[in-house]
């Protein structure tokens, strides 16, 4: 019976580590950034002040507020130019055989281990080219370096999963392949695709490498560049308060959009790496 | 009747299926435009002299950026280039050590946080919310929120070390050169064992648990349950979790950029080739130390494909 | 339905017309006044960066374009690297770039040719100025406003010990040995005898190349190519800055940029400083603790009768390639670099201007007299090697000051961190610079 209780109460003690661990840096983070002026400087482990000083400061001074907008716009379209382009690739892997399909699936899941700072270079020199430096269009195409290969992998497994006669039916009838492909498919596939969409726009809201290299001024910047470079009136000062409360405001609809499609991330993130 | 009607099919199908590929060609394109092509003209960037202050006028060098010998007036020899200099291999060993301990760590750590969450318990979901937190959470606000726990003077990690005791005064974590290297550790442990937890959780939810009655019912106790059942099982997820972890380590930047900014004991591969890239004026250099970053990730993904037999389009 | 539909395109018509007449206007507008938009990236801080926004705006009001001036980060490493990068993408963002003297010739294929823009002044400005901005013959930016150090030294313990002003880097050395030993035997055991830039950067660049042209020892890359930095004679000079460390100048001074020797200087912590003329007026300012003890002259030259060298240093503008207004751009250049608005800013800030003229003016030497004295140092400072190294001179100075700084902290012998050096040289060299 004790050895019972002392499991049971071990258990519970570890899910108690497990949940203060992942938790407590955010909820520190979100300690700080509601204390104001020098009370930042004292340590508190609970809530002292409620102070939305910070959130101002960091709203109205600068072009924070602006890099939140260039990090929504820059991830959506390249969620969008994702779907599209990696939807229609899928189709066309999963359900045609044809002589080296497996080597190209193969080749264009290799393109997500490139190192980032491999390409850096040569994009640099691309973009340039392009004519599209410190402009956002420079990070959207620079992200479906990322975005395009895992879309295309999962929603291929996926296509690929689904029965082979689905299709007989419409081609029998002479539809189009892109009739096939948005009628039938596509509404099959939805699931698949906000899945792969979440991950995307994640990936591209986080990137960091490409948006510090690609841009150079403030009002070009994302997100991730801005809060990294966030500094102070002199060389030497550091405005936590400030950078807590960015992060705050940054993380905050993140961390609400991971927990409500919580079933279809784990599964997305899953199924690319197990059916793999 | 038949035949006609099987070859009007297969005319169909051939026309239908260029048509198709058709649909490949796009987004090949794109790939081929910003992955294949700036990769090669990175790697030919390394065998030139080239310079941010007039792209256009590099000239071909040959392996100089790799290995060079300058002969000096006395006769002496002397080895310059990207394998002959002592930064460049302390990089390589910071990124390998960083790969190991932390693929390890979030190993043990990812294994014992899914097999929580494989047992039923009330609150189970709430656990699984409070995982993903990590995970959700920036990268650049990880090493940011951690920079301000760890920060010397006001951070909150030397005061709770304090009061327990574990610290006599306050370690400035990502300043000092000896725990540097650990702070970088620590965030990208919390940040990514969350990844790792999924990834095995979702190889322990596909086990069949009858076997773990029979071996309840033979008395065998959970622990050599793990060992001899849970672990062979889970192997192939486990592998996958291993290889997806290990190649994102090796290629780090972010987190060393932001946390530990121009610390030799933690930079890796990544930052030293942004670094030559774009800060000092050493753009074929880095690109040349860029070329061989490739080719270390290049090489470990090939030898664990291969050691693990995976492919792509296996049916698990 | 019918008629709310009908009132909805009734309005939506009004609207686009209001709309086309508006963007007419604008358009109109726009033709007829024709006035652009530029930007000018400037790395001033301070006083510089209020004098700037004083011109700029006398030069928006006399034109009616704008400019707008994009500040960047002090470090200027930083700044350089982000100009090389801005230039290197082609990006028309920035119009005019104000360049330290050794920025434009490296990136001299970004600039636009300035010469026959600025020809009336051409032979007004020192010519060594001149050239330092000239590369194959394109001027690649106008120098704005020139620098050049000095030595500054102690009267008051001059005088104690019965020293004069050290005309050769030997005699400094012994004199700031014995002020040294005297002073710190009497109680003040802070002071050093001579503090400089030791840090590896641009700065001990600058340095070291005054110690070898003060002996006669070379440029390190000579105009014609020659790399000359390997000699008995630099050898030596390195031999003799490594005899300071520890003994007339602090350890220290190998971290110590201009700032830190200033600290240093200004505290009266030190016998003899070599900087640049702004420790002046600040060394001067209420609340110093050497105010009106100290005085400047030109840096000593070397035993055997060499010059009196000191770095060129100053600031210029230069053009972008990539300007979508060029005209305007060369129209503001010739503004800030004329010799009405170099003659104010020489009163209103104390910089040195770059035509000859103005030292002779009485307005500027009545005002502020310190220009006047800095005449002679400009006319023999010495430049750095970046027009002949042109993109490669970032490479040749790091390589350079990184061989001073490692003799200088007894990382390998001067002779043979500069055998290295020139192998360096000459294989980034290569057939030609």
């Amino acid at each position: 019976m004790k050895m019972r209780f002392l499991k049971t109460a071990g258990f519970y003690l570890l899910v108690a580590v497990i949940i203060v661990e992942s938790v407590f840096p955010f909820y520190y983070a979100v300690l700080t950034a509601f204390k104001s002026g020098n009370a930042i400087f004292h340590v508190d482990y609970w809530p002292t002040s409620f102070s939305l000083s910070n959130y101002a400061a960091v709203l109205t001074q600068g072009v924070f507020a602006r890099n939140i907008l260039n990090s929504l716009f820059v991830a959506c379209v390249t969620v969008a130019l994702s779907l599209v382009l990696g939807t229609t690739a899928a189709y066309a892997l999963a359900r045609f055989r044809f002589g080296g399909r497996k080597l190209l699936l193969f080749a264009i899941l290799s393109v997500s281990m490139f190192p980032q700072v491999a390409v850096l270079a040569g994009l640099f020199e691309v973009i340039r080219a392009l004519g599209l430096y410190n402009s956002l269009w420079s990070l959207v195409l620079s992200y479906l370096i990322f975005t395009l290969p895992f879309t295309v992998w999962v929603l291929t497994a996926f296509l690929r999963d689904m029965p082979r006669g689905l299709e007989e039916a419409a081609i029998m009838d002479g539809a189009s392949p892109l009739r096939i492909l948005v009628q039938i498919f596509l509404p099959l596939t939805a699931p698949a695709m906000v899945t792969t969409g979440l991950l995307a726009f994640i990936t591209a809201w986080n990137e960091f490498l490409f948006a510090l290299t690609f841009t150079s001024n403030d009002t070009q910047r994302t997100v991730p560049v801005a809060i990294a470079l966030l500094s102070g009136a002199t060389e030497f000062e550091v405005p936590w308060g400030n950078i807590m409360a960015a992060s705050v405001i940054v993380t905050v609809p993140l961390v609400v959009l991971v927990l409500i499609f919580q079933r279809r991330i784990v599964s997305g993130l899953t199924a690319g790496a197990i059916k793999g | 009747m038949a035949a006609g009607f099987a070859g009007h099919l297969s005319a169909i199908l051939r026309g239908r299926r260029f048509a198709v590929l058709l649909f490949l060609t796009p987004m090949l394109v794109t790939l081929a435009a910003i992955a294949a092509w700036p990769l090669i003209r990175t790697i030919l960037y390394g065998f030139t002299n080239a310079s941010l202050s007039d792209l256009d006028a590099a000239r071909f060098i040959g392996f100089r950026n790799y290995l060079d010998t300058l002969t000096l007036r006395s006769g002496r020899t002397v080895h310059t280039g990207l394998l002959a200099d002592p930064v460049w291999w302390q990089a390589v060993w910071n990124t390998l050590r960083f790969a190991a301990i932390s693929v390890s760590v979030e190993t043990v750590f990812g294994t014992i946080i899914a097999l929580v969450l494989n047992q039923r318990f009330p609150g189970r979901g709430l656990v699984r919310a409070a995982v993903l937190i990590p995970w959700a959470v920036p990268t650049i606000v990880s090493a940011k929120i951690w920079a301000w726990m760890m920060n010397d003077q006001f951070g909150i990690l030397n005061d709770m070390l304090t009061r327990v005791g574990l610290l006599s005064h306050p370690i400035a974590w990502t300043a000092s050169p000896d725990t540097a290297f650990l702070a970088v550790l620590i965030v990208d442990i919390w940040k990514s064992t969350p990844f790792m937890a999924l990834l095995i959780l979702a190889g322990l939810q596909m086990l069949p648990r009858d076997v773990y009655e029979a071996a309840r019912v033979d008395g065998v106790s959970p622990f050599r349950a793990f060992f001899d059942i849970t672990l062979p099982l889970i192997r192939p997820a486990l592998l996958v979790a291993v290889i997806f972890r290990a190649l994102d380590a090796l290629r780090i930047f972010d987190l060393i950029y932001v946390l530990t900014p121009n610390n030799a004991r933690t930079e890796t591969m990544s930052v030293f080739a942004q670094q030559n890239l774009f800060s000092f004026d050493k753009f074929a250099y880095g690109s040349a130390a860029s070329t061989l970053l490739f080719l270390v990730v290049a090489l470990i993904t090939i030898l664990f494909v291969t050691l693990g037999h995976l492919d792509p389009e296996r049916e698990t | 339905m019918h008629t709310r539909w009908k009132e909805r395109s009734r309005s939506a018509t009004r609207l686009v017309t209001q709309l086309a007449l508006s963007l007419f206007a604008v358009l109109g507008s726009v033709a007829l006044a024709q006035a652009a938009n530029i930007a000018m990236v400037s790395g001033s801080v301070g006083n510089d960066l209020k004098t700037l926004r004083h011109f700029v705006a006398e030069f928006q009001k006399k034109t009616g374009d704008h400019v707008s001036i994009v500040t960047m980060p002090s470090s200027s490493t930083d700044q350089f690297a982000q100009f090389r990068l801005w230039l290197a993408a082609r990006d028309p963002d920035i119009d005019v770039y104000q360049t330290d003297i050794v920025w434009a010739p490296q990136l001299a294929s970004s600039f636009v040719d300035l010469k026959p823009y600025v020809k009336n002044s051409l032979a007004d400005v020192f010519p060594m100025i001149l050239a330092s901005q000239t590369v194959g013959g394109k001027l690649v930016a106008v120098p704005m406003f020139a620098d050049a150090p000095a030595l500054y030294y102690r009267k008051d313990l001059l005088e104690k010990y019965k020293k004069p002003v050290p005309q050769t880097w030997e005699e400094l050395a012994a004199t700031a040995k014995t002020i040294m030993a005297g002073e710190r035997a009497a109680g003040k055991s802070r002071l050093w005898g001579f503090v400089f830039q030791g840090a590896a950067y641009e700065g001990l660049t600058c340095n070291a190349l005054e110690w070898m042209r003060a002996e006669g020892a070379g440029n390190i890359v000579e105009k014609d190519g020659r790399i000359t930095v390997y000699s008995d004679k630099t050898v030596k000079v390195l031999d003799m800055a490594r005899g300071w460390i520890g003994t007339i100048a602090p350890e220290g001074v190998l971290s110590y940029q201009e700032e830190e020797s200033r600290g240093v200087w200004q505290t009266g912590n030190a016998a003899f400083m070599r900087n640049w003329p702004y420790a002046y007026p600040l060394g001067e300012s209420a609340g110093s603790l050497i105010k009106g003890e100290f005085d400047i002259a030109p840096l000593p030259a070397g035993a055997e009768g060499g010059i009196h060298a000191g770095t060129l240093g100053g600031w210029s503008l230069a053009v972008s390639r990539y300007s979508r207004h060029k005209d305007v751009a060369i129209k503001l250049v010739e503004f800030l670099t004329s010799k009405a608005v170099q003659k104010e800013r020489a009163i209103m800030s104390a910089r040195l201007p770059t035509l000859k003229s103005l030292y002779d003016d009485p307005e500027i030497t009545a005002k502020q007299p310190i220009i006047g004295r800095m005449k002679a140092s400009l006319e023999n400072a010495v430049a750095r090697p970046s027009a002949v190294t042109g993109a490669n001179y970032n490479e040749v100075s790091a390589d350079f000051w990184t061989a001073v700084h490692n003799t200088l902290a007894g990382d390998g012998s001067a002779k043979d961190n500069l055998e290295l050096l020139e192998a360096k040289l000459g294989r980034l060299k290569g057939a030609g610079w």
